[in-house]
């Protein structure tokens, strides 16, 4: 209830905080998604640059987050784009593997008759192995995206903005209320999204007959 | 006749496993040639040897006069047909898009063209024209290996590579589909190498018959000649079943 009222009481000091997490949030998927995507085909090619990525990203997940966003500040400084940096370099982790692991776990029946009906490179992963691959990249997408979302709220940590400065304010002058507000948007924010790729997610595997 | 396509002392190994030995064959225009031989005996990378999914150890593959390491394999492959067990359908693609997936791959096509296309070959194979817009999980294994041949024979290719195409279906729907195969040979004038296990499948299609066993050929004929004549115990135990 009392969240409700200081909802509704500082609307505006939510929504421009709810708009800027939304925007950071969603240049960094856009970073992540692209990168992670190119990453995830390139690495799919050669076996052995695929242990070591992998490796790579993976060794970057365990850091916490909040150490890695005080590991950037040196190097570029405190505010959003360290934030966009941060969350983009996490939010690799879900999208890399998933496109991995979709794009390797193609049926290898299938694609050598498509070599065999002649499909040359590029015409195999476009049209045979990266549609065949989507139900599996879209689950990663959809995991990178609730977790950038999620992770977003610590940004403020380091002089961004976004709902964690509802939550970091909060603590600081020890409204809890405020604190909850904030967690409850970035929640339903995520819970949202999450509720849309899941919507996309269950369209295209009811198309490729995955019940 | 002409030579559609020479294969010349060919090796080929997976690893340490040799799967073929000095293999040789040459494929008249029109010929009609089916392999048979047990499990492991090499019929298959025999077969992908020709459409260079996989390339000789040793030996030379010619198609259509050209060596195949001189050529480009994406263009030459376009012009061979290719069906497999199972049929293997692009799960993603409905049945029209499955169909002129090879002439869609060196130009666009309009939407009309697809549907002639897409109606013709169906016809070909004796499918309804109302199956276009499925997706081949809608399919039974008949439809889907029939879809295949289509898939196949699409680009109008005038070589067909089989991998036993009818393995998967059922003995009727087997029959059905010999016939037309049988028939739409004779009318496309399509040289046909078509690989099996089933000795009565072998006689009823085949111009020729080559029976190979551990990589090898050891015989090869009309279904006359091999009854009148197999060559050791072991052909003779292959063609009583």
């Amino acid at each position: 209830m009392q969240i409700l009222q200081i909802l509704w009481d500082r609307r505006d000091f939510f929504l421009t905080c709810l708009a800027e997490h939304i925007r950071i949030s969603l240049t960094a998927i856009i970073c992540a998604g692209i990168s992670g995507i190119l990453a995830g085909i390139l690495i799919s090619r050669h076996k052995k640059l695929a242990g070591v990525v992998l490796g790579i990203i993976n060794v970057i997940y365990t850091i916490p987050s909040i150490s890695l966003l005080g590991f950037l500040i040196p190097f570029t400084g405190i505010g959003n784009k360290t934030a966009v940096i941060a969350l983009t370099v996490y939010g690799l982790l879900p999208i890399v593997r998933n496109t991995y692991t979709g794009l390797t776990n193609v049926d290898a029946g299938i694609l050598e008759v498509a070599e065999g009906l002649g499909a040359d490179r590029k015409q195999q992963l476009l049209g045979i192995r990266l549609p065949l691959a989507l139900p599996v990249i879209i689950s990663g997408f959809r995991n990178m995206v609730v977790m950038i979302i999620a992770m977003g709220g610590i940004a403020s940590f380091i002089g961004a903005g976004g709902l964690g400065v509802a939550i970091y304010r909060g603590i600081t002058t020890y409204n809890m209320t405020l604190t909850a507000a904030g967690s409850v948007l970035i929640a339903l924010l995520a819970l949202f999204c999450d509720r849309l790729l899941s919507a996309a997610e269950k369209r295209v595997n009811r198309r490729y007959g995955i019940e | 006749m002409s030579k559609v396509i020479e294969i010349r002392n060919v090796t080929a190994a997976y690893g340490e496993n040799e799967v073929l030995r000095q293999v040789s064959m040459t494929v008249n225009q029109g010929e009609f040639i089916v392999i048979i031989g047990p499990s492991g005996c090499g019929k298959t990378t025999l077969l992908k040897m020709i459409n260079g999914l996989v390339a000789p150890a040793e030996g030379e593959v010619l198609v259509h006069g050209e060596l195949l390491t001189e050529c480009n394999p994406v263009a030459m492959r376009r012009r061979i047909g290719y069906a497999v067990q199972g049929a293997r359908l692009f799960p993603h693609l409905t049945v029209e898009d499955n169909i002129c997936y090879v002439p869609g791959l060196t130009r666009k096509l309009a939407k009309e063209e697809k549907h002639i296309l897409t109606g013709k070959m169906l016809n070909m194979v004796q499918l309804p024209v109302e199956l276009a817009g499925r997706f081949p999980r809608q399919l039974s294994g008949g439809q889907k290996q029939r879809v295949g041949i289509a898939r196949a024979m699409a680009a109008e290719p005038d070589i067909l590579l089989m991998d036993e195409p009818f393995g998967a279906v059922d003995e009727i729907t087997r029959k059905g589909l010999q016939e037309e195969l049988l028939s739409l040979q004779k009318r496309m004038g399509i040289t046909i190498i078509f690989i099996t296990h089933d000795i009565g499948e072998a006689f009823k299609l085949g111009s020729r018959i080559l029976i190979m066993k551990d990589g090898g050929i050891l015989q090869e004929g009309t279904k006359e000649e091999l009854l009148k004549n197999p060559k050791d115990a072991f052909v003779r135990q292959l063609l009583l079943r």
